[in-house]
């Protein structure tokens, strides 16, 4: 009996040919177009204008929609899109409207390159804006840069996005980097608490990892015990037992909501009360406040779950109804926003968007890749935006804010105990902030001119 | 069945369409080559004329068909179940990153895919031999945890770049590749479909040797594993060397895959390596028909592509990138469940059921009521030839081998 | 001391909920020799199921049975409609067909529930119970955890040892043609079975969800490890579901508080490895695997 694998009755190339012009109409390329290295425009300004008319800028951005990583993430986009909404019903910037493309990568590397590639060669985008995950982008950062398109504010503090210029000259961080928050939380425990016995409760990736770092700087000899959970494993109780067992007395947690809110469960569960210190990636005390609320056994008011809790900020956060920043969101969301109450989810995507919309403006009139990497490099220290500290773009760094406060939670808010601190990555000393960038508030009519 | 066939033709004075036929149907070699030969230009014409991101999208696609090849070798042939194919390709993958981690390093390509093979072979053999004792549910669990593991190997340690995973330079197109690509096409070729080139002459290649393999002697053992073991084995055939080979063999593939995914990633971390990853190569398998490696490349084109289109109809009729992401997810989980329901031999097996229905209801209006009320109700006709058409004589010769169904045994007890 | 009473409790709650959802899936393999992978998604649906009720105002207990009826109406529906047609094709059909049902269910649950991050209210207590001055880490919550876990497994064993009913499922599981022979109803034993399986695995899902955080994936690592729990105790035995979900929640407990918890699925490869090298067929089952 003889067998062959191909299937007698289809001649396989027939079929090969048959799905592979099907994948060429399949994907309906709109793209006959100027390819990549963009039209060189109107002959006047020499510069890559891909994705850029008269009358719209198309930028794009890759977000986990879907997935494990979709809570809380997915809001993002949805807050920088009512944003860009807001600028664009004002007419736009320059008489351009900003159309942002979201695309779900599931916080799947594989699927960031695909939908990259959509974006950019399909899509043919001016710019990335806010793409999301350290993992995740890394997988097409260099492509971006070899491409020459600028890959702005990626939505990550990994150290990766500002400290190497000359490689990655198209990309910009946007938040501050995980390093310089370590360093701010160590000298203030350092300074504060010089007895407390240090445990640290980490992420196992570069957040973890680089948070450790800058914390290291100062309380190299105070940290007593380093426990590390997998995103995924909800199952922390052994890791918070440990760090009990060692006697550790503060905890500084670079975590993710999710894992904040298991560190209290878990310690409740242990009797273990140590003073906590969460990062603010994991510290939204509306966020986490809420979700401890539900197990407040009814003795303490759920907001107040997290009372006494200390953090980091850089920007302001929904409970701040006196800043005029929370104001404009809440008038932003107002008129362009969905369904549900304005989250801190959505007020990170429309800072970091009006972030891009101040770098428009800076860019002028002749938009092109180049000059708006080139105002944001000469410009971008001094934006007023809704950062508490200034951001360090320079043509020598394209780092993001480049400092904190620190703040101690009460109820949905918080009670800053520091200046605005600033500082850099390495050695660089940790100094007041002296540009006033906390007091300013948003450009008349909510948009930057 | 193949008896009737090569005797068939010689019966009534070959002609020389039946002579070729025959030839086409007794050397599969040629068969193969053959065939690689119009794929291979067909595989120029369509990387021509096609834009980089969809050559992005057939790169893509040409690797996850390579690892479902050497799946559908092991799943199809052999009756092994593999949940954990994609760590198989890590294996691969890292090894490529490992070998090209700097802009210089001028080790040819064919070395580096090569030694990948090489590593995930190894790997193969250990997992194989141990996999070899296990049947059904027991092999999936082992299988679905080295899906898990395997990525946690590569985030622990260091050296393997950990949680960010290696990053790897693809080596700079060589120039006579730039010459030929310009002479060809009347410009030079983009490192996008430079890649797409690699991946699908890879692709071509593992098909050739994967479909000889499953043609030859081998294969035919395998199959006698997987159809019955206590005959197989009165029939001397060892079935520990029998699983451990095919194993291996479908381990080289994914080893293949894994290649080409770091040379079209460019990164290779954990997170690339996903459950998900090993299940999709198994429904590819499943779906596209099991057994069936021209069914392996089409769901591959399909699961490449689909959630592309439902995502463009999704924001066509105005839903937000949430909702169309979501839907896209639930209409690839429907289409998998659909297919299993409706097509239970996947792809391939509808379609030759389809085909041969055609064909029987073709031959049934040609010959006397009699025989052709016989030939067309069963679904699987004789396969004896109808002598007025010759054409049909290969066509019919093997009516569904590709898809037999499997028996793999329901658990024992 | 006390971390190792702490650790090796967490893993005694911990392997108790992979046995749960260990036993669904020993039930489903007992009654129709298939594996369902879809396991986890439609114990998150019933969740959300009772969670919403919850949220609604209704009775916790009142939404905790309704979540139990509903996982017994979805896995009955289930098994008529979607299963029963890849019932006797060949065993890959039936586990594409749950994978295919794994991803329908998951982006159901996300399209309808969304993806937003939601707590789920415990049960009981969720401070550990103090002993003099020093709190054990281990809650009431968790003794009704332990607690549903045993009587499921001693109804289960009671239900296939001494009852007509268990012993038709059997029945009907082992040998289809000689059970209908014999006058059982086999499709409603098959039916039967993958709705109490259901119930059983909706129960696992609450048994996670209370007390902590639920959103579409909450269940994904437990799908894993549960899988394995099952496999290492032998995939036919109700004990040996109990008894690999414990042996793996006590490794992977001491292993993140001791070791590294990096290192859990590694250790569960090891594990998994072990049982099978020594037992193919898995701890608790007579029949050893492949005749070689």
């Amino acid at each position: 009996m003889k067998r062959h694998i191909w299937g007698s009755t289809a001649p396989v190339a027939g079929i090969l040919a048959a799905t592979l012009v099907l994948a060429g109409c399949g994907s309906g390329g709109r793209d006959d177009g100027d390819g990549d290295d963009g039209g060189s425009g109107d002959g006047e300004v020499a510069g890559d204008t891909t994705g850029v008319t008269d009358d719209s800028v198309t930028i794009g951005g890759h977000y986990p929609l879907t997935g494990v990583a979709a809570p809380g993430y997915s809001e993002i986009p949805v807050g920088a899109q009512a944003y860009y909404d807001f600028v664009n019903d004002a007419g736009g910037v320059n008489g351009r409207t900003i159309d942002f493309i979201v695309k779900d990568d599931g916080y799947d590397p594989s699927k960031t390159t695909a939908v990259t590639d959509d974006l950019v060669l399909r899509d043919e985008i001016f710019a990335m804006v806010g793409g999301l995950g350290t993992p995740t982008h890394r997988t097409v950062v260099d492509d971006l840069n070899a491409e020459g398109v600028p890959d702005l504010f990626v939505s990550s503090g990994s150290l990766q996005w500002g400290d190497d210029v000359e490689n990655r000259p198209t990309t910009f961080g946007w938040q501050p980097d995980y390093e310089i928050e370590g360093k701010i939380i160590g000298q203030y425990i350092a300074d504060e608490m010089p007895d407390a016995k240090v445990g640290l409760f980490l992420q196992d990736d570069d957040f973890g990892e680089d948070g450790e770092k800058g914390v290291r700087q100062f309380l190299d000899k105070q940290i007593v015990s380093v426990q590390k959970y997998t995103s995924g494993n909800t199952e922390i109780g052994p890791q918070i037992a440990a760090l009990q067992a060692d006697g550790a007395d503060l905890v500084i947690g670079f975590t993710t909501p999710a894992y904040t809110a298991l560190t209290q469960l878990n310690g409740l569960g242990l009797g273990y009360t140590p003073q906590w210190f969460y990062s603010n990636v994991g510290s939204d005390p509306s966020l986490v406040g809420g979700l401890l609320a539900n197990f407040s056994e009814g003795s303490v008011d759920g907001a107040g779950a997290l009372d006494g809790v200390l953090t980091t900020e850089y920007i302001p956060t929904n409970a701040e109804t006196d800043s005029e920043w929370t104001q404009l969101w809440n008038e932003v969301w107002a008129a362009n926003g969905g369904d549900g109450p304005l989250t801190n989810f959505h007020i990170y995507g429309m800072s970091q968007a009006y972030t891009f919309v101040q770098s428009l403006v800076a860019a002028g009139e002749d938009l092109t890749r180049e000059g708006i990497i080139a105002a944001l490099e000469e410009q971008g220290g001094d934006f007023a935006g809704p950062n508490l500290a200034p951001y360090r773009f320079s043509a020598d760094s394209h780092l993001g804010v480049s400092g904190m406060r620190i703040a101690e939670i009460k109820g949905v808010a918080s009670t800053p105990l520091t200046p605005v601190l600033v500082t850099d990555i390495g050695d660089a000393e940790i100094t007041e902030d002296t540009s006033d960038q906390a007091d300013d508030g948003p450009a008349e009519g909510g948009i930057p001119q | 069945m193949s008896e009737t066939t090569t005797t068939t033709p010689s019966t009534d004075g070959a002609t020389r369409g039946q002579q070729l036929s025959a030839l086409w149907q007794d050397y599969p070699l040629i068969r193969h080559l053959v065939t690689a030969a119009i794929g291979l230009a067909v595989v120029i014409v369509v990387l021509t004329a096609v834009d980089d991101f969809q050559a992005t999208k057939l790169t893509e696609m040409a690797y996850i068909a390579i690892a479902a090849g050497g799946l559908t070798l092991l799943t199809g042939l052999n009756g092994q179940i593999s949940l954990g194919h994609g760590a198989l390709m890590a294996f691969g993958a890292y090894t490529t990153a490992l070998l090209y981690d700097d802009r210089e390093v001028g080790t040819p390509l064919v070395v580096v895919v090569l030694a990948s093979v090489l590593v995930t072979v190894l790997v193969g053999i250990l997992i194989g031999i141990a996999a070899a004792r296990l049947h059904g549910p027991y092999l999936a669990g082992a299988t679905l945890t080295l899906a898990i593991a395997v990525p946690e190997i590569g985030k622990y340690f260091d050296q393997l770049g950990g949680d960010q995973g290696l990053r790897l330079f693809v080596p700079e197109i060589p120039q006579w590749a730039t010459d030929i690509a310009y002479y060809l096409t009347g410009s030079d070729p983009s490192r996008s479909k430079y890649v797409a080139f690699l991946a699908w002459v890879t692709l071509i290649v593992v098909f050739i040797l994967l479909a000889n393999l499953a043609s030859s002697r081998i294969g035919r053992r395998w199959a006698a594993v997987r159809d019955d073991e206590v005959a197989a084995e009165l029939a001397g055939i060892d079935l520990t060397r029998a699983r451990v080979s095919a194993f291996v063999v479908s381990a080289a593939a994914a080893g293949a895959a894994g290649a080409m995914f770091a040379l079209a990633q460019r990164t290779v971390g954990p997170l690339g390596f996903s459950l998900n990853l090993s299940l999709t190569l198994l429904a590819i398998v499943v779906l596209g028909g099991l057994g069936s490696l021209t069914g392996a490349i089409l769901l591959s084109g399909v699961l490449v592509f689909l959630p592309q289109i439902v995502m463009d109809l999704g924001s066509g009729a105005d839903l937000d990138a949430t909702r169309a992401s979501q839907m896209a997810t639930l209409t690839f989980g429907l289409v998998m469940v659909l297919v299993i329901l409706l097509a239970p031999r996947g792809l391939m097996g509808g379609v030759r059921a389809l085909g041969l229905r055609l064909r029987a209801a073709r031959a049934g209006r040609r010959t006397p009521p009699a025989t052709g009320g016989s030939s067309s109700s069963g679904a699987a006709p004789s396969p004896t030839t109808d002598p007025a058409s010759p054409s049909s004589t290969a066509e019919t010769a093997e009516p569904d081998d590709g898809s037999t169904p499997i028996t793999t045994k329901k658990g024992t007890s | 001391m006390l971390q190792f009473t702490n650790t090796a409790l967490a893993g005694l709650v911990l392997g108790m909920i992979f046995a749960a959802f260990a036993l669904a899936l020993v039930l489903i393999w007992r009654s129709t020799r298939i594996l369902n992978f879809a396991q986890a998604p439609m114990a998150v649906l019933t969740t959300y199921i009772a969670l919403v009720m919850i949220e609604d105002g209704r009775p916790y207990w009142l939404a905790f049975v309704v979540a139990l009826l509903a996982g017994l109406v979805l896995g009955a529906v289930l098994e008529r409609v979607v299963i029963r047609p890849v019932e006797g094709k060949p065993d890959i059909n039936a586990v594409i067909l749950t994978l295919g049902l794994f991803i329908v269910f998951k982006s159901g649950a996300e399209v309808i529930f969304g993806t937003k991050l939601r707590t789920y209210p415990p049960t009981f207590g969720i401070r550990g119970i103090e002993i003099g001055d020093t709190t054990i880490g281990i809650t009431t919550s968790d003794f009704f955890t332990i607690g549903a876990v045993i009587a499921t497994l001693v109804l289960l064993v009671a239900l296939f040892r001494f009852t007509d009913l268990g012993l038709k499922m059997r029945a009907a599981a082992n040998n289809q043609e000689v059970a209908g022979l014999l006058g059982v109803k086999v499709g409603a034993m098959l039916t039967l079975g993958w709705a109490l399986a259901a119930v059983v695995g909706s129960l696992s899902g609450l048994l996670i969800a209370a007390g902590g955080l639920v959103q579409p994936s909450y269940m994904d690592s437990i799908v894993v490890f549960g899988f394995i729990a099952a496999v290492i105790g032998g995939l036919e035995s109700p004990a040996g579901a109990v008894v690999g979900g414990l042996l793996l929640g006590f490794s992977l407990s001491f292993v993140s508080g001791y070791l590294s918890a990096q290192l859990v699925a590694l250790v569960a490869l090891g594990i998994l490895m072990t049982v099978l090298t020594l037992r193919p067929g898995g701890l608790f089952t007579a029949t050893q695997g492949r005749r070689v």
